[in-house]
């Protein structure tokens, strides 16, 4: 039997407001347990590297505007460009490096 | 009144660049959902009742590949446990002299880039300054899905192909301006990415699919750095 697309969306909804609302309307203190603190701590970078790569790769037409987009994208995160200069550059990168291999072929 | 019209304003103001930035992704993650298969109305209700970035992009391939909601449900908890730490910062920040159900409607609009704007102001906020700030993020990021998911019916292939990087780079705008001060945090980001690798294209592990990969590596990463090394204060959330 097929999922409805809108049990997904309810789903969805319901878990990620759960996640906001519980600890803004239950907290009284500061977590102070330091694992839960640190584990905290690390959880974006690990999540968000993971979602990255290699999803970037299959993401583009072909496997090296993939590449290209990725590198283009790490060295402008790395000179500490706004979250928005990031994205268009990594886009750009893909887009020329596809019209050069169009022309290519 | 004055103050919650002052502190409305205030929000708006932080709202107007935040909204912006909502506008240009969300318009790739309509043009994903379409092409994923979604309509037009299903990827703009998904913006309106989530307002994430990674989650909603996450939910994308579980959707298409018919996934449990189990996954789902998991998949999202895991990738926007972020929002917990913000949540129970928020708390701290939130003036106590307002109503208690003031926190139902502010906890809907904690973002990333909400949170940050709010974080970052100095002593206690008003909710009516998280409303200003969700009187624009939420629309930015709700006309932006309807916008990208209807142009995603007619752009060429070329540029979609182009956009649909736009959210890694973001992700990764996030995650290595600060490994250039915390350099542990390039072994956190490397093994997560090497480990992502391993589960796509190591045969018997690439049967796993990917909403639970990002679980498991997002969890195994995180608990073994908490391990390896705990968190200082000074280390700590930028709050």
């Amino acid at each position: 039997m097929q999922i409805s697309i809108y049990l997904y969306i309810l789903v969805m909804a319901v878990v990620t407001y759960l996640v906001r609302a519980v600890p803004l309307l239950l907290s009284r203190k500061q977590i102070t347990n330091t694992f839960i603190k640190s584990f905290l701590f690390y959880m974006p970078y690990a999540c968000l590297a993971a979602m990255t790569f290699p999803a970037i790769l299959g993401a583009t037409s072909y496997l090296i505007s993939g590449i290209v987009g990725f590198v283009a994208a790490c060295i402008a995160a790395y000179l500490e460009r706004s979250m928005i200069t990031v994205a268009l550059i990594a886009c750009a990168a893909v887009f020329v490096t596809e019209q050069i291999i169009r022309w290519v072929a | 009144m004055a103050s919650r019209k002052q502190a409305f304003i205030g929000g708006m103001k932080a709202g107007i660049p935040i909204a912006l930035g909502y506008f240009a992704v969300s318009f790739t993650f309509g043009m994903m959902a379409v092409q994923a298969g979604l309509t037009v109305w299903q990827s703009t209700l998904i913006s309106l009742t989530n307002l994430t970035s990674a989650g909603q992009f996450a939910s994308l391939s579980i959707i298409t590949a018919g996934g449990s909601l189990v996954e789902l449900a998991l998949n999202q908890f895991v990738i926007n446990l972020r929002y917990m730490l913000m949540s129970f910062s928020v708390s701290q920040k939130l003036d106590r002299r307002y109503p208690f159900f003031h926190k139902f409607f502010v906890a809907f609009g904690i973002t990333d880039e909400i949170y940050g704007a709010s974080a970052s102001r100095p002593g206690k906020n008003s909710p009516w300054y998280h409303y200003g700030a969700m009187a624009l993020a939420i629309p930015g990021w709700t006309i932006g899905t309807l916008v990208g998911a209807a142009a995603g019916e007619i752009l060429p292939a070329i540029v979609m192909s182009a956009l649909s990087v736009a959210i890694y780079g973001m992700f990764l705008a996030i995650i290595i301006p600060p490994a250039k001060k915390n350099h542990f945090l390039w072994i956190v980001i490397l093994s997560a990415m090497a480990l992502g690798a391993i589960f796509k294209y190591v045969p018997g592990l690439n049967k796993i699919s990917s909403g639970f990969v990002i679980i498991i590596i997002t969890v195994l990463v995180s608990a073994l750095a908490a391990i390896i090394r705990p968190i200082r204060e000074e280390d700590g959330h930028a709050d």
